[in-house]
C-alpha cells in the first residue's frame, strides 16, 4: 500500500473529481489518495464518484472552504 | 450464452441520457457513462461561487444519474481541445456562441477513442430527432455519426426507429423492436418512459447545460475576444465570465465587480494576476481590472466602483488599488452619479 496526495485547491468541481479520477487510474488497489480541495462541492462529488467506481472514502473533513478527502482505491 | 456487449453512453446528467442508459440495461448490455467537461458546463461551478447558491443541493447530476443507474462514470477533461471547437466551428454557431453540432461531433469522436481504448463495442446517446434545433435534426444526426468516425456504431435508443439500423441492431446486440421512435421537441414521451422506469427525480435543465447557449454569457465572451484582438481564452477567463457585473468604461480595460460575498471571495483568488480595487472606508464590492489601465483610468474605475458600495452617497471615498503581487495604495475619489454611468459600459 502506498500513499499519495493531490492538491486541487483553486479548482472548481468537477475538476477536483477529474484530477482524483486521473490519479486513481495510476494507482493499485489498496493505495490511498488524499485529495485537497477549496470547493465545498467536492464533499459530495468525490464520495459520489468513489461510490459508483468502487473506491472507499476513509475520511472526509471540511474546515471553512477547505476540504480534505482520503480515498482507498478499490478493485475498479 | 451470448457475449455481453459493452456500450459507452454519453451521460450529461439530464433525463434523455438517463433513459438511454436504462433502455440498454434492460437489454442486458453492460453500460458505462462518459461525461465531458468543456469548461462551459453549467453543472458545478456557479453553485460553488455565489453564497446564496452554496446552500443549494450541490449534487453533480451526471454522477447522481450514474449512481441511480448503477453504472460507472468517467469524466473527461476536454477543456484544452474544446478551444478549437469553439473558436473554429465548421458548422457555425447556434443562436448564441453555441457550436452545438461541432460540439456533439467532437464529443462522440472522443467517445469513439475511449471506446476503442477500453474495448467497448458501441456508443449510445440520449439524442432524439428534432429535439434540438442544431445538433438533433434529421439531417444533422447522420453528420454527427459520420464526422465523428462513429458511423454505424452510434446508437440513439430513444429514436432508433426513426433512423437506419445501426450495427448493434443489425448484429442483434440490441433488439431494434424494443427501442423507441421519439421525435420532436415534446418531452412527453421521455416523461412517460421515466415514469415507466420509476424515475421520479431527474434534472430538467432549462435552456441546456452549457453557458454558450446563454445570450449574456456569449456577449461577454465576444467582448473578451474583441478587446484582446484574439479569439482565444484560458480557463480563468471563462470562469470569470460567469462571475459579477462586467463593465467596460474604456476599450483597454474592463471591470469585474462582485455582486455578493461569495463572488467577493472568488475574485480574491485572482489578486495575484489582476489589479484589484475596493473602497476601504465603506463596505462594498471587490473589483478586478482586466486589461491595462493608467492612473487616470484607475481613478475612473474607482469612481464607478464607489457607486456600487455603501459609500455611494458620500462626497468622497477612499479606494485601495492593489497591483498583482504588490502592496496596495490609496486614492480619494468622488462616487460617480448614476446618470454618468453609461449603459453601453455594461457588457
Amino acid at each position: 500500500m502506498a500513499e499519495y496526495s493531490i492538491d486541487t485547491q483553486g479548482l472548481l468541481c468537477p475538476m477536483p473529481v477529474i484530477r482524483a479520477q486521473d490519479k486513481v487510474e495510476e494507482l493499485q488497489p489498496g493505495d490511498r489518495l488524499e485529495v485537497l480541495s477549496s470547493d465545498p462541492g467536492a464533499m459530495n462529488d468525490i464520495p459520489a464518484w468513489c461510490r459508483i467506481n468502487g473506491h472507499t472514502v476513509l475520511e472526509k473533513v471540511q474546515q471553512g472552504r477547505e476540504v480534505r478527502i482520503l480515498i482507498e482505491v478499490g478493485e475498479g | 450464452m451470448s457475449q455481453v456487449r459493452k456500450a459507452a453512453v454519453l451521460v450529461s446528467g439530464g433525463l434523455d441520457s438517463m433513459l438511454a442508459v436504462r433502455v440498454l440495461q434492460e437489454q442486458g448490455v453492460h453500460v458505462e457513462g462518459i461525461n465531458f467537461y468543456t469548461g462551459f458546463c453549467v453543472e458545478g461551478h456557479t453553485h460553488a461561487i455565489r453564497k446564496k447558491d452554496q446552500k443549494k443541493d450541490k449534487r453533480n447530476n451526471a454522477l447522481w444519474v450514474a449512481e441511480q443507474l448503477g453504472i460507472k462514470l468517467h469524466i473527461v477533461d476536454i477543456v484544452e481541445e474544446y478551444k478549437n471547437v469553439l473558436i473554429n466551428p465548421k458548422h457555425g454557431y447556434g443562436a448564441n456562441m453555441n457550436p452545438c453540432l461541432d460540439c456533439k461531433i467532437f464529443m462522440v469522436k472522443k467517445a469513439v477513442e475511449w471506446m476503442e481504448k477500453k474495448g467497448f463495442d458501441f456508443i449510445a446517446t440520449g439524442e432524439v430527432v428534432g429535439q434540438r434545433p442544431m445538433s438533433q435534426r434529421k439531417d444533422t444526426m447522420p453528420v454527427v455519426s459520420n464526422e465523428s468516425g462513429a458511423n454505424d456504431l452510434l446508437l440513439r435508443p430513444l429514436c432508433a426507429k426513426n433512423l437506419p439500423p445501426t450495427l448493434p441492431e443489425r448484429e442483434g446486440w440490441v433488439d431494434r423492436e424494443t427501442l423507441y421512435d421519439f421525435s420532436g421537441r415534446t418531452r412527453k414521451p421521455q416523461m412517460a418512459l421515466a415514469k415507466e422506469f420509476g424515475f421520479e427525480d431527474y434534472a430538467t435543465p432549462a435552456g441546456g447545460c452549457c453557458f454558450l447557449t446563454d445570450e449574456s454569457y456569449s456577449v461577454k465572451l465576444v467582448d473578451l475576444w474583441k478587446a484582446r484582438g484574439s479569439r482565444d481564452y484560458e480557463m480563468d477567463d471563462i470562469m470569470l465570465l460567469k462571475v459579477g457585473r462586467h463593465l467596460r468604461p474604456r476599450e483597454n480595460f474592463k471591470m469585474i465587480i462582485s455582486r455578493e460575498e461569495g463572488e467577493n471571495n472568488f475574485l480574491q483568488g485572482y489578486k495575484n494576476r489582476y489589479i484589484t480595487m475596493r473602497v476601504s472606508d465603506h463596505p462594498g464590492p471587490l473589483v478586478l481590472i482586466d486589461g491595462v489601465a493608467n492612473e487616470e483610468e484607475l481613478a475612473l474605475a474607482g469612481r464607478i466602483l464607489a457607486r456600487f458600495g455603501k459609500g455611494k452617497r458620500a462626497e468622497e471615498v477612499t479606494v485601495e488599488i492593489t497591483p498583482p503581487g504588490e502592496e496596495g495604495y490609496e486614492i480619494q475619489v468622488a462616487p460617480m452619479p448614476p446618470s454618468q454611468i453609461e449603459q453601453n459600459w455594461y457588457i
